[in-house]
């Protein structure tokens, strides 16, 4: 093995120029490669923030509008869900898939702290929620069972709207409807956990902080939790909830679920007088086939990134090939003297495959090695900003960085390519008669 | 008898047929030291070329120590030039940028013997042709006769049963000429190589104890040189 390296170290060093030029291809095809896939992740990553945290085994539903008309009634018509759904979803009807049944009731309201306060929206919760929306509490605890039953005044807030409400400059709360970015703009760093068993006022009434969440980049971070049957008492609607959440089983492909959802979709519109196919009347929204989905989407962008690397790799290769060809027409010569003296065909093929596969590797490692530098630069600019749409803090780039998988990925592309490269121009030097060889100047 | 042709020719085909080989028959026993002379064109660089199993010939059978050297795989072929055959050509043909040393250690190379085994015994034949202060330097740094005496060492390294010599003396002056043919009869007197010789000059093959006459193909004359007075001129010397 050290015999060969020896042998294709002589060789480059004798053409450096001409290796460095070629190896430069083979460098900026890789370096594209990976900073495409990079940002490509980055893309999938924003996009995906906060849905990826939620269990995918979820549906939510909540009432719409219908949009034909049936049974004697105009389209058009708003549809309300109410405790009877809820009973109707956990009921025997759909016992086979529906596991826990949770509905929530919300209401807007304004909380309260000394002179601090931020809008934002109460929603009664069940414990479960936690579960099926993987919250992450990082002080104190979520609603409990003893909440619900005892119908307690207490409230989960999430970090961004803790530090509103202890922040020192009360100016920031006025424009703090939405999240706060990555909660540095703008606001000081705050122990959010001083607020935990303090007291906010919400209406007319106070209420105990019993949890802080971690706040995330996208979904809405007006919301808090406070009791289902607390909110549902104090800003009762009668029956009706907001939506209900369920969590299922047995459904694993993206054909049962829509199965599922049409019966569940018949069963439910019946029961509120609306057309049992009328999509408008009530909206699913299917964590499961959402994330099939999203994956799908993932998968497909991330294979047009590669076949973009791919053919940018693919000049560089062409180049590395044809500088083994005009390597071999230089050597023939030399290879004719080592046929002479007992060199074999495969000795001889040998010698320019490793060549081939060594300058496409070393110079595909330094391409990555700089892709992956480019990434994490990327991650440290434009993955650290976000852009202000209608007032919502969205991240452009998340974490734009490559797996080890792409590095082995890429390795193992190195090769194959270094391989190919080599073979035309290894076997034409393999194949040149020794005689012929030895005549050649 | 170490090497028997029997009826070999050769025909190139590049458009118009060629018959370089019109039936060739010939046998060189072990120890020989034999020359093979002929005008530009009479065949014998294709004789040579047969000999060293560096190309192939149409019919007949050719024998290296009772083994027919027919339809061999280039693998094949390879590895007899390795085992048998030194080659010792006009050009020396040393590998430019390797050392004297490495080109010695080249035929080792493809036999898989161990590095430092291989370094140790290309020294020993460099030691051996005088050229032991020579092993690092690079081929353009030394003269026609060091060069040869390289290609000479490399040759025997693998210690093969045939050296065949391509005018190994034409790209020489006449006092490094001599040297080089007192070498190879050296050679032969003591160590009981066989060499053939392949030239045009009549001096060189009258180092030699056997002249084979090669003329349009075929065979002619075989001239028994043990006294060696064949050349005309220079009995003392390789006229150039």
């Amino acid at each position: 093995m050290r015999d060969v390296f020896v042998e294709i170290w002589e060789s480059i060093r004798r053409n450096k120029l001409r290796t460095c030029l070629t190896g430069f291809a083979v460098s900026w095809g890789i370096f594209m490669l990976i900073v495409l896939l990079g940002a490509g992740n980055g893309l999938m990553n924003a996009f995906m923030m906060g849905g990826e945290d939620i269990a995918t085994n979820t549906m939510q539903v909540g009432g719409g509008r219908t949009s034909k008309p049936y049974d004697g009634l105009k389209e058009g018509r708003r549809i309300r869900l109410d405790d009877r759904d809820v009973a109707l979803t956990g009921g025997e009807l759909f016992s086979a898939h529906v596991d826990q049944v949770i509905a929530t009731v919300s209401s807007g309201v304004t909380v309260n702290y000394g002179k601090k306060y931020f809008s934002g929206l109460i929603e009664g919760n069940y414990p479960e929620r936690q579960e099926m929306d993987k919250i992450e509490v990082r002080y104190g605890r979520f609603i409990n069972e003893k909440d619900i039953r005892e119908r307690r005044k207490v409230v989960v807030l999430s970090e961004n709207q803790a530090e509103i409400l202890l922040g020192s400059d009360a100016s920031i709360s006025r424009f703090s409807l939405g999240p706060l970015g990555n909660g540095k703009k703008g606001t000081k760093q705050v122990d959010v956990q001083r607020l935990l068993g303090e007291r906010v006022r919400i209406g007319t009434f106070a209420y105990r902080v019993v949890g802080i969440t971690k706040s995330d980049r996208m979904s809405d971070s007006n919301l808090f939790y406070a009791p289902y049957t607390t909110v549902k008492t104090i800003y009762g609607k009668g029956q009706d909830i907001d939506d209900i959440t369920f969590t299922f089983h047995g459904l694993d492909s993206e054909a049962e679920n829509e199965a599922f959802e049409e019966q569940y979709r018949a069963v439910v519109n019946l029961r509120h007088r609306a057309a049992p196919d009328d999509n408008r009347a009530l909206w699913i929204w299917n964590r499961f086939t959402q994330n099939l989905q999203m994956n799908r989407g993932r998968n497909i962008l991330s294979t047009a990134l590669w076949i973009i690397g791919l053919f940018t790799l693919l000049g560089g290769i062409v180049g590395v090939s044809n500088i083994m060809l005009i390597t071999v027409k230089e050597r023939t010569h030399e290879f004719g003297i080592r046929k002479a003296i007992g060199a074999g065909p495969w000795d001889i093929m040998k010698l320019i495959l490793a060549e081939s596969v060594s300058i496409t590797a070393f110079f595909g490692y330094v391409g990555m090695f700089l892709g992956m530098l480019a990434c994490l630069l990327l991650d440290k600019t434009v993955g650290q900003s976000t852009v202000s749409v209608m007032d919502e803090q969205i991240a452009m780039l998340v974490d734009p960085t490559v797996g080890l998988d792409v590095a082995l990925g890429a390795t193992v592309v190195l090769i194959v390519a270094g391989t190919i490269a080599g073979l035309f121009p290894a076997r034409k030097a393999a194949q040149v008669r020794p005689i012929e060889a030895l005549r050649a100047e | 008898m170490l090497i028997e042709l029997k009826d070999v020719n050769k025909t190139y085909n590049n458009g118009q047929p060629l018959h370089v080989l019109k039936g060739i028959d010939l046998s060189i026993d072990r120890g020989e030291f034999v020359s093979i002379m002929g005008a530009s064109g009479s065949g014998k660089s294709t004789l040579l070329n047969i000999l060293g199993i560096l190309d192939n010939y149409d019919t007949g059978e050719y024998y290296i120590d009772g083994r027919l050297i027919k339809g061999l795989t280039e693998r094949q072929a390879a590895d007899y030039r390795n085992r048998m055959i030194g080659f010792i050509f006009q050009s020396f043909n040393l590998i430019g940028f390797k050392t004297a040393v490495e080109n010695v250690e080249l035929p080792l190379f493809y036999q898989g013997v161990s590095r430092h085994k291989r370094h140790e015994m290309a020294m020993e034949y460099l030691e051996r042709l005088g050229l032991t202060d020579w092993a690092g330097h690079y081929p353009n740094e030394m003269s026609g006769g060091q060069k040869q005496r390289v290609a000479i060492a490399r040759a025997l390294i693998t210690n093969p049963k045939i050296i065949l010599a391509d005018e190994p003396t034409g790209a020489l002056d006449s006092k490094t000429s001599e040297e080089v043919m007192q070498l190879l009869t050296q050679l032969n007197r003591e160590e009981k190589v066989t060499i053939i010789v392949v030239t045009h000059e009549s001096g060189v093959a009258n180092c030699t104890d056997k002249i084979i006459h090669i003329k349009d193909g075929i065979i002619g004359q075989i001239e028994d040189n043990r006294r060696h007075q064949s050349s005309v001129f220079g009995t003392s010397t390789i006229m150039k």
